[in-house]
């Protein structure tokens, strides 16, 4: 296989079954570096699920995940990795945090970024705001914030590691229409300037198509073996 | 007010409460957070059962009350694994395991007894310089823990998927926190008393959650409050004669109400 050598992402024949009930079935995928992927499908096909069995957080029944070259049990550089999880609307609005405590919070406890000194920490998470545009917002509570601005905050919280691999899971829930275009603005920017690859899930391609340049389709009935990729179309 | 510091006995419960000041909202916060309040009464009830062990047959209770609330602490853990879809079964479970045994070790003993009633209800007379020691023992492992894991055990309160996405080993750390939860009930359970433990480690924290500060702010503020709470009530409990774990709980609750009150006067302003 000729194009391994630049791909960051590798799933390899997953099937995965909450209690029996099978979501995912022999799926394979690979996504390039700098890639702008989406993971397509309708409501409960299994999107969250395939994007948690890529970052650990749930194990395959059968199948394996490859993180730049590694088998995700070897892999350790969790630094790399980002994740803004489905959750803003799970978010508990009265917890007390400050916008900075979350977003500095990997910082202290990635094995590699522990031991930076608080200034260089200040330093990651002053960088890391200031690329969502929310560096004004640094001392207000987390809850204090608008749905767009937490999701913000989320992206910072997921971006002060320095990641290559950026996972968001459908990151514009619950925004407005013209919150939601700035979002994608933003991401297009870490995609194509600070050359992030990009792998997000999203019900609804339509707005971003322009943006993608690989679709993960999970079809209906949860079950999925379809890869389609624009640009070098290597199905196989 | 200085002249009750003259008795011994007064300074080992004001030394007994100023750890349960520090250590019950150190611990508190990230069970409130993480939506666990009910943690402090099941490990509490386990205690109970402890103490009625040792009251039995005859050991030191604080070794039974350690004993059972580190079973009830790894078991509630084990069976949240088992009963993931209904997290709040595991708790019931130990709770009612804890008063069965309690219950009938009580009956074995023939009844209830003042040293009993002290557990129950907390008690400023019955701190014994060995208590004061266990205690002091226990609360440096409360404290130095919380000050080492903090930032994981937060990240995790806040994110756990997240956090473990970050290399946060979530299962360990869990597991660890609810054994320092059981930890906290033995420091607590002399001054305060097994009944009211679990108000200890909630309640300072909900008053100061309700002060919308940040994270490190809000701990600082609710050991604040916890101190005021038993400063006070041991000092109402000595001249009124009454047991101490009441009139610290009602106290603290006081200062919840108040930080409500002040919260609802600024917003009509
Ligand atoms: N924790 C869980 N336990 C059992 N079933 C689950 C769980 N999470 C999701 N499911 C089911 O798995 C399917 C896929 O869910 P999910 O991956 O969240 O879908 P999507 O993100 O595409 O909407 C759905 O049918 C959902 O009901
Ligand atoms: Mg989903």
């Amino acid at each position: 296989m000729k194009y391994m050598e630049n791909i960051v992402l590798r799933g390899e024949k997953i099937s995965f079954s909450y209690d029996g009930v099978k979501v995912l079935k022999d799926c394979s995928f690979s996504v390039g570096n700098r890639d702008f992927a989406a993971v397509v499908g309708s409501n409960g096909a299994g999107k969250s699920t395939l994007l948690k069995i890529c970052l650990g957080l749930l194990k395959p029944d059968q199948g394996n995940i490859w993180l730049f070259e590694n088998s995700i049990d070897k892999f350790e550089e969790w630094d790399k990795i980002g994740y803004v999880p489905q959750r803003i609307m799970n978010l508990n609005l009265g917890f007390p945090a400050t916008v900075e405590e979350v977003v500095s919070a990997p910082l202290h406890t990635s094995k590699k970024l522990k031991n930076l000194t608080k200034n260089e920490k200040k330093n990651l998470t002053d960088k890391s705001l200031e690329a969502v545009g929310m560096s004004q917002y640094r001392n207000r509570l987390i809850g204090r914030l608008s749905a767009g601005q937490q999701q913000r905050i989320f992206i910072a919280k997921a971006l002060v590691s320095s990641p290559q691999l950026l996972f968001l899971d459908e990151p514009t829930t619950g925004i407005d229409n013209k919150t939601e275009e700035d979002f994608y603005k933003l991401i297009y920017k870490l995609n194509k300037d600070d050359g992030i690859t990009i792998v997000m899930v999203t019900h609804d391609y339509t707005d971003i198509k322009s943006m993608v340049n690989r679709v993960i389709q999970i079809s209906d009935g949860g079950i999925s073996d379809k890869i389609h990729k624009d640009e070098d179309g290597d199905k196989k | 007010m200085m002249e009750i510091l003259q008795y011994e006995f007064m300074q080992r419960a004001f030394i007994a409460g100023i750890m349960v000041a520090i250590t019950c909202p150190l611990i508190g916060i990230f069970i409130v957070l993480k939506r666990l309040s009910m943690i402090g009464d099941t490990l509490s009830h386990a205690s109970l059962a402890g103490i009625a062990a040792g009251m039995l047959w005859g050991f030191y209770p604080f070794w039974g009350a350690l004993i059972f609330t580190l079973i009830g602490a790894v078991a509630i853990e084990k069976l949240r694994k088992t009963f993931s879809k209904y997290a709040e079964i595991s708790n019931s479970i130990i709770l009612s395991a804890g008063i069965g045994i309690a219950v009938v070790m009580i009956g074995l003993a023939k009844g209830f007894n003042t040293d009993l009633m002290g557990y129950m209800f907390g008690s400023i007379a019955a701190v014994s310089s060995k208590d004061i020691y266990i205690m002091g023992i226990l609360s440096v492992i409360i404290i130095l823990s919380v000050i080492v894991l903090h930032k994981k055990l937060f990240y995790i309160a806040f994110d756990e998927e997240g956090a473990q996405v970050s290399g946060v080993s979530v299962n360990f750390l869990n597991m660890y926190l609810t054994i320092l939860t059981g930890l906290t009930v033995v420091v607590s359970m002399r001054i305060v008393g097994i009944f009211m433990v679990s108000s200890m480690l909630v309640v300072p924290v909900a008053a100061a959650i309700q002060t919308g500060q940040g994270f490190i702010k809000t701990t600082a503020i609710s050991v604040i409050f916890a101190l005021i709470s038993v400063i006070f009530g041991l000092v109402l409990s000595y001249y009124f004669d009454i047991a101490p774990g009441g009139t610290i709980v009602l106290l603290s609750v006081g200062i919840l109400v108040g930080v409500l009150f002040i919260k609802a006067l600024r917003k009509r302003k």
